[in-house]
C-alpha cells in the first residue's frame, strides 16, 4: 500500500493554484514542446485536454503563448492534464475548420507500462497497488525497452516518466519518431510485445528457433533480475499454488518422463522452457493501442496523479536502481516546503530576494524536492538542443553555408 | 477513359512495349477508350478476384502451398496481352469505387497487396530483377565487411537464412519504416533504426512501396471523383460495387427495440457466437468490461436491434453492480455508449465488427475477454469451454481441427451447427450478427426449402466465365451480378 498519509485529495483545491503559480516548471515545458521553433506553430497546434474539478473533461485545449499557457492553466486549475497531437490547425478552433482538413499530423512516440497488466504474475499485491517488491518489473521494463528503442531503432531522445501511481511512460521525442505513421507505431510496438494473450490464455511466452537478437539482449536483462526478484521478492515457488503457476506453463508430457529430459530436449527443440518462463514473468507488458495513435491523449508530465498527490516526475535512467516510486514528491509536500524557509537561507537573503523579484514564479521549483526531477528534464532538452544544432551544422556545411 | 489532370502520352509506345511485364504498380492509368461493357465486366471479374483473395486470406495460411494453388486456379486461362490490359483497366476502374471512405480504401489495399504479393512470389528471380529495375527500386546494399560481423544476427533473425546466403547474395538495408511488415512480426534484423533484408525478403519492401503509392493515389482519387460520378452511365454502377464487397454490415438497424433486455441472458446461450457469449458472460461476472469488450459486444447488441436508451440501461444496470456508480457510469462511461451509436463527436454510426475484423485486429490481452475465441484461446481452454457449453466429444474434436487448421469462422459454423443440431449451417458465416439472424430464424421455424436448392444450383454454375451480353440488357445483368456478389448466401 502506498503511504500517502501527507496527501489528501481534499486539499487539491487549495494546492493546485499554489502549484500552478509557482512550482510548475513552465518554461522548461514550453521549452520541451516548441522543440526549437524549427517546425512554425508546433506549440500552437498542440492539442492538450484538462480533467477540471468533478470530473469535468475538456478537449482541443491549445495556446499560443508560454504565457497564455501559464494564465490558462492558473485560472482553470486542471486536476488531470494530458498532452495529445500536433494537429493542423490550433486545436481550439477545430470547429471552424472544413470537416476533413482538421487532422494530427505529429506526436512522440509513447508507451505505457501499467502494473495491473502484470496481476497474473505478481503475488504482493493487485490492480493499483504497488509495492517496492513488484517495482522491479518497472525497472526491468525500462532497461529492456530503453535499449531497443535506442539501439534497435535508433532514437536519442527518450523521456522517462514515473506515472504517478502504478507505472511508467516514455515519450520518443526524436524527430523521426514524432513523424511516425499509425502503422509504423504500432509495427514498434508489436516488436516489442512478446507477452501474447489474454484470460483465456495459460502460455503466454513462446520461443522458437532461432531466436532473434532482441529476445536474445531481453533476456539477458531479465535474467540479471530474475533470481533477485521473482524467487526471493515475488517468492513464486513458495507456495503450492504459485508452483503450480509455473507448472502450468509446461507442456503436460515433460512432467511424465523426467528421466529422459534430455533426449526430449532434443526431441522437441523446445529447450526453452526456462526462458518462457521468465519472460512470462518479468518482460514489459504494453498496451499496443497507446503507442498506436497519433492522436492518443498521454498523462503530462509534471502533472499531477489526483489519487496519489505524486507528481509525474522524469526518470534520470542513471540512478534507475535505487529510483522509488514511494520518495517522489507529492503536492502536498512541495508546497509545505515552499512556505518553510530553508536552512541555507539565511546566508544568501539578499541575493534571493533579489533573483525572486526579477523572476517571480520561475525559480520557486528550486526550493523543493521537485528541484532534482526538473534537473533531470533539463538534461534532457538540453540533449537535444545539441543535436538539432548539431543537425543545423550538418545541413548548412552541405549548403556551404559559413 | 479520361482521368482530369492526368495526360501523359506514353511516347513511341506500341503494343509490347505497354504491357511488357506481367506486374505493374498501376503508376499511370489506361489512356484507351473501353465500352461500357467492358468498363462493367473488367470491374466485376476484378472484384470477385479480389474477394477470392480475401476468403483465400481467411482460410489458408496466406502463400502457402495450397493458397498458390487455390489462387492459380481462380485466375482465367486468356492471351498473356489481353490479361494484362485487363489488369491495368480494372484495377483503375476499382479505384474509382473504392477510394471514397477509409475502410473501402483499408480493405482495397489489403487485396490488391495480397493479389500482388501473390503475383510477385511467382516471378522468377529474374523477372524479379527486371521489376525492380523498370520500377527504379534501388536499395541499399550491405557492404561484405558488415554483412561478416552481422552475419550470426542476420541468420538469427530472417528465416530460411545460412551463412553461405549471406556471403552470396545480397543484403539490403532500409530504414524500418519501409519494412513494416518484417518489424512488426520482428522477422528481421535492426540496427540503429535501419532493417537488414536478405534478398529473397524484397518482396515485403517492395509491397510496402506497393501500399504507399495506392494509398496516395486513392486519395488523389478521392479528390477527382465528383467529375467521374456526374456522368450518369457510371454513377450507379459505381455506387453498386463499393458495397458489393462488404455485404451486409448491419450498420442499418432493423427490428430496434423488439429484444427486451430480460430476453438477453437466453438468447447468450442460444442464438449469440462464442465470442459474445464469453463477453457477455464476462460482463455478467466481472460486471465490467474494458473498451475492447465494449466495442466488440455493444456494437454486436446494437446489431442485434437494441436502442440507445436500452443500450445505456444495459451497461449502467452491470457496471453499477461492480465498482463503479451511478454518476461515474454517466461520466466516463455513458459517452462511450453514445459514441457507439453515433451521438457524439465524428457522429459516425459505428458499424458492428464483422468476423475478420474480430480475428484480425486488436487481439486480447491480460484482462480482456473480446476476440475471436476460436482464434484467440489456448485450445484447452476452448475445449473445457465448449464442454461446459454441452458439446459433445466428437463435435469439440471437429472444431479443434478446424482451429488447428486455422479455420476459425468454419470452426464457429460448426459450433453453431452443434448448438443448433443441423448438418448444414446453411450460410457461410462472416459476422457475428448474422450468426445471430440466422440463428433466429432457425428457431423461429425454419428456412424456404426451396430457396435452398436454387442456390446449390447457382453455385454450380462456372464463376469465371462472363458472357457478352447484348447492350441493351447489359445494365440489367451487370447488376445482378454485383447483386450476387453482396449475398453469397
Amino acid at each position: 500500500m502506498m503511504p500517502t498519509s501527507d496527501y489528501d485529495p481534499a486539499c487539491l483545491p487549495d494546492l493546485l493554484p499554489l502549484y500552478y503559480r509557482r512550482l510548475f516548471p513552465f518554461s522548461q515545458y514550453y521549452r520541451w514542446l516548441s522543440y526549437g521553433g524549427v517546425s512554425k506553430n508546433y506549440f500552437q497546434n498542440r492539442e492538450f485536454s484538462f480533467t477540471l474539478k468533478d470530473d469535468i473533461y475538456v478537449r482541443y485545449q491549445s495556446f499560443t503563448t508560454q504565457n497564455e499557457l501559464e494564465k490558462e492553466m492558473q485560472k482553470m486549475v486542471p486536476y488531470k492534464i494530458d498532452i495529445g497531437a500536433v494537429y493542423s490547425h490550433r486545436p481550439s478552433q477545430h470547429n471552424a475548420v472544413k470537416s476533413g482538413t482538421f487532422q494530427a499530423l505529429e506526436k512522440e512516440l509513447v508507451f505505457d507500462i501499467d502494473m495491473t497488466d502484470y496481476d497474473d504474475v505478481r503475488r504482493c499485491c493487485s490492480a493499483a497497488d504497488i509495492c517496492s517488491k513488484c517495482w522491479t518489473l518497472m525497472t526491468i521494463a525500462i532497461r529492456i525497452l530503453d535499449r531497443a528503442l535506442r539501439e534497435d531503432f535508433g532514437f536519442h531522445h527518450l523521456l522517462w516518466v514515473y506515472s504517478g501511481r502504478r507505472g511508467v511512460h516514455c515519450w520518443v521525442c526524436d524527430d523521426a519518431a514524432r513523424k511516425l505513421s499509425v502503422a509504423a507505431r504500432s509495427a514498434v510496438a508489436e516488436y516489442l510485445s512478446l507477452i501474447k494473450g489474454g484470460e483465456e490464455t495459460v502460455r503466454k511466452v513462446v520461443l522458437s528457433d532461432p531466436i532473434h537478437p532482441f529476445i536474445n539482449h531481453s533476456l539477458s536483462v531479465v535474467e540479471r533480475y530474475f533470481c533477485q526478484y521473482a524467487i526471493v521478492e515475488q517468492d513464486i515457488l513458495g507456495s503450492k499454488e504459485s508452483v503450480d503457476k509455473v507448472l502450468a506453463l509446461l507442456p503436460e508430457d515433460i512432467l511424465s518422463f523426467p528421466v529422459v529430459l534430455s533426449q526430449y530436449h532434443i526431441k522437441k527443440g523446445g529447450q526453452y522452457f526456462d526462458k518462457e518462463i521468465m519472460l512470462q514473468y518479468c518482460y514489459p507488458r504494453l498496451d499496443v493501442n497507446v503507442s498506436k495513435g497519433v492522436n492518443h491523449l498521454l498523462k503530462s508530465p509534471f502533472s499531477i496523479h489526483p489519487k496519489t498527490g505524486r507528481i509525474s516526475v522524469p526518470i534520470d535512467l542513471k540512478e534507475l536502481n535505487t529510483f522509488d516510486p514511494f520518495e517522489v514528491p507529492t503536492i502536498s509536500l512541495i508546497c509545505e516546503e515552499l512556505e518553510r524557509p530553508r536552512a541555507d537561507e539565511a546566508e544568501d537573503d539578499d541575493v534571493k530576494d533579489k533573483e525572486n523579484e526579477q523572476e517571480a514564479g520561475e525559480r520557486h521549483y528550486k526550493r523543493t524536492s521537485l528541484a532534482k526531477y526538473v534537473k533531470v528534464f533539463d538534461r534532457f532538452l538540453e540533449a537535444m538542443a545539441r543535436s538539432r544544432k548539431g543537425e543545423m551544422l550538418q545541413k548548412s556545411d552541405l549548403q556551404k553555408d559559413f | 477513359m479520361q482521368f482530369p489532370g492526368r495526360r501523359k502520352k506514353l511516347i513511341g509506345s506500341s503494343q509490347n512495349d505497354l504491357y511488357d511485364h506481367c506486374l505493374q504498380f498501376y503508376g499511370q492509368p489506361p489512356l484507351e477508350n473501353i465500352s461500357l461493357t467492358e468498363f462493367e465486366t473488367f470491374a466485376v471479374e476484378r472484384l470477385k478476384l479480389l474477394k477470392t483473395v480475401e476468403n483465400l486470406g481467411v482460410s489458408c495460411v496466406k502463400n502457402s502451398e495450397q493458397y498458390t494453388k487455390k489462387l492459380d486456379a481462380e485466375i482465367s486461362r486468356i492471351s498473356e496481352y489481353e490479361k494484362r490490359r485487363k489488369d491495368h483497366i480494372s484495377h483503375f476502374i476499382l479505384r474509382l469505387a473504392y477510394c471514397q471512405t477509409e475502410d473501402l480504401r483499408r480493405w482495397f489495399i489489403q487485396q490488391e497487396m495480397d493479389l500482388f504479393r501473390y503475383r510477385f512470389n511467382d516471378l522468377h528471380s529474374k523477372h524479379k530483377t527486371d521489376f525492380l529495375h523498370k520500377n527504379n527500386l534501388k536499395y541499399e546494399t550491405v557492404s561484405a565487411e558488415e554483412k561478416k560481423s552481422l552475419q550470426d544476427k542476420l541468420i538469427a533473425s530472417s528465416y530460411g537464412l545460412s551463412g553461405t546466403k549471406v556471403e552470396e547474395h545480397d543484403v539490403y538495408k532500409v530504414p524500418f519504416q519501409d519494412a513494416l511488415d518484417l518489424v512488426r512480426t520482428r522477422k528481421v534484423y535492426l540496427l540503429a533504426g535501419n532493417a537488414y533484408i536478405p534478398h529473397h525478403e524484397i518482396v515485403t519492401i517492395v509491397l510496402n512501396d506497393f501500399r504507399t503509392r495506392l494509398s496516395k493515389a486513392l486519395a488523389m482519387t478521392a479528390r477527382s471523383l465528383p467529375a467521374v460520378q456526374s456522368d450518369e452511365r457510371l454513377q450507379p454502377l459505381l455506387s453498386h460495387l463499393s458495397h458489393a464487397y462488404v455485404g451486409q454490415d448491419y450498420s442499418i438497424q432493423k427490428n430496434i427495440g423488439k429484444i427486451s433486455l430480460e430476453q438477453i441472458d437466453a438468447l447468450s446461450g442460444k442464438s449469440f457466437p462464442l465470442c459474445m457469449r464469453h463477453l457477455h458472460k464476462a460482463l455478467r461476472e466481472n460486471h465490467h468490461l474494458r473498451h475492447g469488450g465494449r466495442m466488440q459486444y455493444g456494437l454486436f447488441l446494437k446489431g442485434i436491434g437494441l436502442s440507445l436508451e436500452q443500450a445505456l440501461q444495459f451497461w449502467r444496470s452491470e457496471f453499477v453492480k461492480g465498482k463503479v456508480d451511478a454518476d461515474k457510469f454517466d461520466k466516463a462511461y455513458a459517452y462511450s455508449v453514445r459514441h457507439m451509436f453515433g451521438k457524439e463527436g465524428k457522429r459516425t454510426d459505428y458499424t458492428p465488427y464483422s468476423c475478420m475484423k474480430v480475428i484480425l485486429s486488436n487481439p486480447p490481452s491480460q484482462g480482456d475477454y473480446h476476440g475471436c475465441p476460436f482464434r484467440h484461446s489456448d485450445p484447452e481452454l476452448l475445449k473445457q469451454k465448449l464442454q461446459n457449453y454441452k458439446v459433445s466429444p466428437s463435435g469439440t474434436n471437429q472444431i479443434l481441427e478446424l482451429v488447428k487448421g486455422m479455420h476459425y469462422q468454419l470452426a464457429c459454423q460448426k459450433y453453431f451447427e452443434l448448438t443448433h443440431n443441423v448438418e448444414d449451417a446453411g450460410f457461410s458465416l462472416n459476422h457475428p450478427n448474422q450468426y445471430f439472424t440466422e440463428s433466429q430464424k432457425l428457431l423461429s421455424g425454419g428456412r424456404d426449402i426451396k430457396k435452398e436448392v436454387d442456390m446449390s444450383q447457382r453455385s454450380q454454375e462456372n464463376p469465371a466465365s462472363v458472357t457478352r451480353p447484348s447492350q441493351a440488357n447489359s445494365k440489367q445483368i451487370f447488376l445482378d451480378e454485383i447483386q450476387e456478389l453482396s449475398d453469397p448466401s
